[in-house]
C-alpha cells in the first residue's frame, strides 16, 4: 500500500510538470505531438529509474563534498546509454526529439529526485520514487502533446479525425507556452476544488 | 555576410528561448525584475562565449582523435560545470566588481540547458572556431533579449488584476506565448 502510495503521488500530488514546474525545456520543446511527448517522456523515465538505483545503492561511498558531479556523471552516462539504444531502435523519434536527448542530463527532475530522495532511501523505494515521477512526466507530456497535435493538425497519435488543416500555430513556438499555459489553469482550478 | 547571417539568424530567427526552447528555467525563474534579468543575461553571455571555446577545442582536438564521440554529453556537461566554477574564482580574485553584479547568477548556469544545449548544436552543425564562438555570443544575446523583454512584461502584469487560477507560471507562459507570437514576425528574415 505505502509502495504504491509512492508511484501515486508523484502522478498527481507532485507531477513535476504542473506542480513542481521541473523540466520545462523538454515540456515546452518536443510536445509537438502526443507521440513525441510520449517518446520523451519515457526515455527521461528510464534514465530517471536507472540513476535513482544506482545512486541510492552508492550513496554511501560517494564523500559529501562531490556529490553533486558524482551525480551528473552517473545521470550522464545513463543518458548516453538511452541516447545510444534510441539512435539504434528508434532512429526516426531520435531524430525528431534531436539536441533533447543528451539534454535530460541537465532535466532539474532527475537531479532533484536524486538529490531529493535517492540519496537518502533504499534501492527499491527509489526505483518506485523514479517509477512514480516519471509516469508523472510521461504523462503530462503526453497530453500536452496531444492537445496541441488535435488542434494542430487534428490529429491523435497520428490518426486523423478532420479533413483539412488544423491551427497551425498550436504545432509551433507559441503554442507550446500557451496549451502549456492554459493546461495549468485548468490543473490548478480542478486541484483547488479537491484541496477544499 | 555569412557571420551576419549567423547573428540575425540566432538573435531573432532562431530565438533560443522563444523558439527552440533552451534556457525556459531561468527564462521564468529569474525574469520578474528588469534588473535581474539583465545581470542573467550578461552572466549568461559571458559564460557561453567562453564555453564555446573550449567545447570546439575539447571536441576536434580530444573527442574526435581519441575515437570517442560518443562520450560528448558526459565530456562537455563536466567541462561547462567546471569552467563555471572557474569563472566565478577567477572574477572572484580580478574583478570583484563585476563578480558582485554576476556572482549569484554564476551557480545556476550550470544547469541552464541553453549552454550545453548550444554546444551540442554547434558540433552538429559543424562550424568552425570563429563561427561557434559568433553563434554562441549571439545565441546569449538572443537569451539576454528575450529575457529583458519578458521581464519588462511581467513587471506590468505585477499590477493587473488576474484571475486566481492563472496567477503566477499560467499568465507568465500565455505572455510568453504571445511574445513567441511576436517573434515569429522575423521568421522570413533569413
Amino acid at each position: 500500500m505505502n509502495k504504491l502510495r509512492l508511484i501515486w503521488k508523484g502522478l498527481i500530488k507532485e507531477n513535476p510538470t504542473f506542480v513542481l514546474l521541473l523540466g520545462m525545456c523538454p515540456t515546452l520543446g518536443t510536445t509537438t505531438s502526443a507521440m513525441n511527448g510520449m517518446g520523451m517522456g519515457l526515455a527521461t523515465m528510464a534514465v530517471l529509474i536507472l540513476s535513482n538505483i544506482v545512486i541510492s545503492c552508492v550513496k554511501n561511498i560517494i564523500p559529501d563534498k562531490v556529490r553533486i558531479p558524482s551525480f551528473i556523471v552517473i545521470i550522464a552516462s545513463f543518458v548516453t546509454v538511452v541516447q545510444l539504444c534510441m539512435q539504434a531502435y528508434v532512429p526516426e523519434l531520435y531524430k525528431t526529439l534531436g539536441v533533447f536527448i543528451p539534454l535530460i542530463v541537465v532535466n532539474c527532475i532527475i537531479l532533484g529526485r536524486a538529490e531529493a530522495f535517492a540519496s537518502k532511501n533504499g534501492p527499491l523505494d527509489s526505483a518506485l520514487d523514479g517509477l512514480g515521477i516519471g509516469l508523472g512526466f510521461t504523462l503530462s507530456l503526453t497530453v500536452i502533446g496531444a492537445v496541441r497535435e488535435m488542434l494542430g493538425s487534428g490529429a491523435i497519435f497520428g490518426h486523423r479525425f478532420i479533413t483539412g488543416d488544423g491551427m497551425l500555430i498550436f504545432v509551433l513556438a507559441p503554442g507550446a507556452f500557451i496549451v502549456l499555459g492554459y493546461l495549468m489553469v485548468l490543473f490548478n482550478k480542478l486541484t483547488a476544488k479537491q484541496r477544499q | 555576410m555569412e557571420y551576419f547571417i549567423i547573428i540575425i539568424a540566432a538573435i531573432f530567427v532562431n530565438n533560443v528561448v522563444l523558439a527552440q526552447f533552451l534556457g525556459i528555467c531561468p527564462f521564468l525563474g529569474v525574469s520578474s525584475k528588469v534588473s535581474t534579468s539583465l545581470g542573467m543575461g550578461a552572466a549568461v553571455t559571458f559564460v557561453m562565449a567562453i564555453s564555446s571555446i573550449v567545447v570546439y577545442l575539447l571536441q576536434y582536438y580530444v573527442l574526435v582523435p581519441l575515437g570517442i564521440e560518443y562520450m560528448q554529453t558526459i565530456a562537455f556537461i563536466l567541462v561547462i560545470a567546471a569552467l563555471v566554477q572557474m569563472v566565478e574564482i577567477i572574477l572572484k580574485k580580478v574583478s570583484p566588481a563585476l563578480y558582485q553584479a554576476l556572482g549569484i547568477f554564476l551557480p545556476l548556469i550550470t544547469t541552464n540547458c541553453a549552454v550545453l544545449g548550444v554546444a551540442i548544436l554547434l558540433v552538429q552543425k559543424e562550424y568552425n572556431l570563429l563561427e561557434s564562438f559568433v553563434f554562441s555570443v549571439s545565441t546569449a544575446l538572443g537569451f539576454a533579449l528575450a529575457l529583458v523583454l519578458f521581464a519588462g512584461l511581467r513587471e506590468r502584469l505585477e499590477l493587473e488584476d488576474v484571475p486566481q487560477a492563472f496567477r503566477g507560471t499560467p499568465i507568465a507562459l500565455i505572455t510568453a506565448g504571445i511574445l513567441a507570437m511576436a517573434f515569429m514576425g522575423f521568421s522570413g528574415l533569413v
